[in-house]
């Protein structure tokens, strides 16, 4: 179908996309790659009055260091998150995760703070996100502020964003020796969401998991960590079945939703398969 | 309405747009250039794929106003001098199609894998070729005619001239 009419600007830096985002305030919507806005557009299921087109801003785009701190602009592409050496060193679960989101043109379009703000719980990218501590560093009219990844997402396609903040980097804590890594997806089809997803990273010492952190997708309303399992992992040999039974809390605590694609019941039955799988692969 | 410059296939247009105009509408309404079809509404078959600035792209998930000042080739700026581009030779000769209407997106997907990739295997052809949905083929002789197109082009290079094209 054809979108919805709406006013379009298209700010060449923060300051002004923030001061464009005020003054449209409830009515206004970042567009950053638009491969989830445009969908939703198209299906008339959002009918923003204004567009705020981010994509001209070149300070949101790329990939540095600070010190003991990798951080990546908020428009920086799947496609370059994928690819950059930088995040393949120093964030390898994040780019094994985003290597399975849609497929290549959608890649080359939507980015890493797109798919944050779009706070979709089947997104794979907020989930690695929310694994590896990332802070998330927002500017509004009154400056800057760092919001931690596990208070981020606060609902179903709901963060702590308010109307007239613009997401401006994503700042991920370099993991240091020792971590493996892997994300595990269930999905009907390829280019689908995911049905349930796990993203593991694991510190290993002489065969024993030293700290484990676990992250689920669409386990609910928001990306959720599986605090039962990696507190059950830190100690275990990676030899033996306790990965199994750490596994077998991943579903704790959580709250999956039912729909075509699977029961609640299913999902919590896949988050227990899938996390030990995740964590075997990321222990191995 | 926004102002917006833009080439398309090697042709420069300036108009004035709706924000709301799709890219797939602007090139086929607009432009007439309906090589490129539109097959669904949310992004998922690949069908309007066009190369935008050097990279595949949903064309139906872009804003015109979005591509003001770049570059597109669409399936339609493939052949040159009348001669088909490898992709589209080896898609004749290798059935790659049946109906036709995925063709123009698995041809425009097709061309930016082996941009990135001049050898691919048959899974990563496979892999490059997840966002576009063909319904009548099965995929066995798309998969057969990327093969095909990119052994040829790597056999037999386009000139330094029309190295862009490929």
């Amino acid at each position: 179908m054809i979108p919805p009419s709406f006013e379009y600007t298209a700010p060449r830096s923060v300051e002004d996309a923030v001061r464009a985002l005020a003054e449209g305030g409830e009515e206004a919507k970042v567009l950053a790659g638009g491969q989830s806005l445009m969908p939703l557009l198209r299906m008339r299921l959002a009918f923003p009055e204004l567009v705020v087109d981010v994509g001209g801003i070149p300070e949101l785009r790329g990939v540095r260091e600070d010190g003991d701190t990798l951080v990546i602009g908020a428009l920086t592409t799947h496609h370059t998150v994928l690819r950059d050496p930088l995040v393949r060193r120093h964030a390898g679960l994040l780019a094994k995760a985003t290597a399975t989101v849609a497929d290549p043109a959608v890649r080359h379009r939507g980015t890493l703070g797109g798919a944050l703000a779009h706070a979709d719980p089947a997104g794979d990218v907020p989930t690695a996100i929310v694994a590896l501590d990332a802070e998330l560093v927002a500017q509004g009219p009154d400056g800057r502020r760092s919001i931690p990844a596990a208070e981020f997402f606060t609902d179903y396609l709901q963060s702590t964003l308010s109307p007239d903040e613009l997401l401006v980097e994503v700042r991920l804590p370099k993991p240091g020796d020792g971590w493996g890594f892997h994300y595990e997806k269930f999905r009907r089809a390829t280019q689908e969401w995911a049905v349930v997803g796990v993203a593991a990273a694991v510190r290993r010492t002489n065969g024993r998991i030293e700290e484990a952190r676990v992250a689920l997708t669409n386990m609910g309303p928001t990306p959720v960590r599986a605090r039962a399992t990696e507190a059950a992992l830190a100690g275990a040999d990676v030899a033996g079945d306790a990965i199994a039974r750490a596994a077998a809390s991943a579903a704790e605590g959580t709250a999956p939703g039912t729909d075509l694609a699977a029961s609640a019941e299913y999902r919590a039955h896949l988050a227990r398969v899938l996390t030990r799988r995740a964590v075997t692969a990321a222990a191995g | 309405m926004h102002r917006i410059s833009l080439k398309v296939d090697g042709t420069t247009y300036e108009d004035h747009v709706e924000p709301r105009l799709l890219l797939i509408h602007y090139l086929r309404d607009r432009l007439g250039l309906t090589g490129t079809p539109i097959g669904c509404d949310t992004g998922n078959c690949g069908a309007c794929t066009v190369d935008l600035d050097g990279q595949s792209v949903k064309s139906c998930s872009v804003l015109a106003v979005q591509a003001d000042g770049s570059e597109v080739t669409t399936v339609e700026g493939l052949a040159s001098d009348g001669q088909w581009h490898p992709l589209q030779r080896a898609f004749h000769e290798r059935h790659g199609l049946q109906c036709g209407y995925c063709t123009p997106g698995m041809l425009m997907a097709a061309r930016d894998l082996l941009a990135e990739n001049p050898d691919p295997t048959a899974d990563e052809v496979r892999h490059g070729l997840e966002g576009n949905l063909c319904r009548c083929t099965g995929y066995q002789n798309i998969v057969r005619a990327v093969l095909a197109a990119a052994r040829e082009q790597r056999e037999q290079p386009a000139p330094s001239g029309e190295e862009a094209s490929v």
